[in-house]
């Protein structure tokens, strides 16, 4: 992952408190605090967050395209595992 | 001279400033270290042509002489300048770059926080506005001082190098005259004078902790606030204002 601009770095961004925060995309940077300005640099220049985190690509542990059909089909067959008898109530906005 | 010629004075070397250490980082544009680093430099870029822009609006209108704050940008000349002989030092390298927006950002960060506090209510608000991006600036270059410090030996020498060479420059940063007599007595403008204790401490912190020091015993260079400057500025000044000159007016 190492080269001449340093680690890759995920950056995740908190558009308002109290919401989540979403991946905006990666930057390069040498350090933990260069990773951070970097971050804001390149995705918080235009008031898009409140909120910026960044961790090194390299920590994240993803799951595998092979990993598809034994980590996400099995629960299609069985309704009672989605919330759908449920009705939202009014007002709730972020589901 | 009246309170208005020493506003309109003080308002251009504050504009000045930012103007040529702005166009200076924009030479850096596609130049940097790496895509981040790059973006970072022409952010910060455009924060100081922005805020020189503001500046020289206000100029303008203390002027009153009908013209724009492009007017003042492009058509004054090198003796009408009034920023410091620091920004207009070359981009020898990135390590010249960030000493010099290091040693301008320590003294923004003070003067900026003074003039929120200015008499001058639309002075006061454009300072306030600036202050917030000059603190983001300190915290950019703050980081790559102690960064190249603290790095390795080329990196260490490279920075020492380029604050021995740049320090000089920072004497006339507080030099203060007839100008800023007026605008003190007015409330308008900041006593330079006491802000050179808190520069020097501010910058000796970063520098600690970048194992760097400053020189002893350097003769500091004058002359900006009578408008002479190095031999550089002729050259930027050449390029920035080139394309207004030749086609007066023209829009992007």
């Amino acid at each position: 992952m190492s080269d001449s601009q340093g680690l890759l770095w995920e950056v995740f961004v908190q558009s308002k408190p109290g919401q989540p925060h979403k991946h905006s995309g990666s930057v390069h940077a040498h350090d933990k605090e260069m990773a951070l300005q970097n971050a804001r640099d390149l995705y918080c220049r235009r008031s898009e967050g409140t909120n910026i985190w960044v961790v090194p690509a390299s920590e994240i542990v993803a799951s595998s395209p092979e990993d598809i059909e034994s980590f996400f089909d099995p629960s299609n067959d069985k309704v009672y595992r989605h919330p759908t008898f449920y009705t939202v109530p009014e007002g709730i906005t972020h589901m | 001279m009246t309170k208005q010629e020493a506003l309109y004075i003080y308002l251009l070397r504050l504009a000045d400033q930012h103007l040529i250490l702005g166009h200076r980082l924009s030479e850096m544009s596609s130049k940097g270290p790496f895509l981040e680093e790059d973006i970072a430099c022409s952010n910060i870029a455009l924060d100081l042509i922005g805020n020189a822009n503001h500046i020289l609006q206000y100029a303008a209108e203390v002027e009153g002489k009908n013209k724009t704050a492009d007017d003042l940008a492009f058509l004054r000349d090198e003796r009408n300048f009034y920023n410091t002989f620091l920004a207009e030092q070359p981009n020898v390298d990135f390590a010249y770059v960030m000493v010099r927006h290091f040693f301008a950002d320590v003294f923004d960060s003070l003067v900026y926080a003074e003039l929120t506090k200015s008499s001058d209510e639309t002075l006061a608000a454009i300072a306030a506005k600036a202050l917030k991006e000059i603190t983001y600036h300190l915290r950019h270059t703050s980081k790559w001082i102690i960064r190249l410090g603290d790095g390795t030996e080329v990196s260490k020498t490279r920075v020492q190098n380029a604050i021995n060479e740049l320090y000089r420059f920072t004497g006339e940063l507080f030099e203060m005259n007839e100008v800023d007599t007026i605008l003190i007595n007015e409330k308008i403008a900041c006593d330079l004078s006491a802000l050179h204790t808190p520069w020097l401490a501010k910058v000796n912190a970063v520098l600690t902790e970048a194992t760097l020091t400053l020189p002893s015993d350097t003769f500091m260079q004058r002359g900006s606030r009578n408008g002479v400057h190095t031999e550089h500025l002729g050259f930027l000044l050449a390029e920035m204002q080139h394309l207004h000159r030749a086609f007066p007016g023209a829009q992007w």
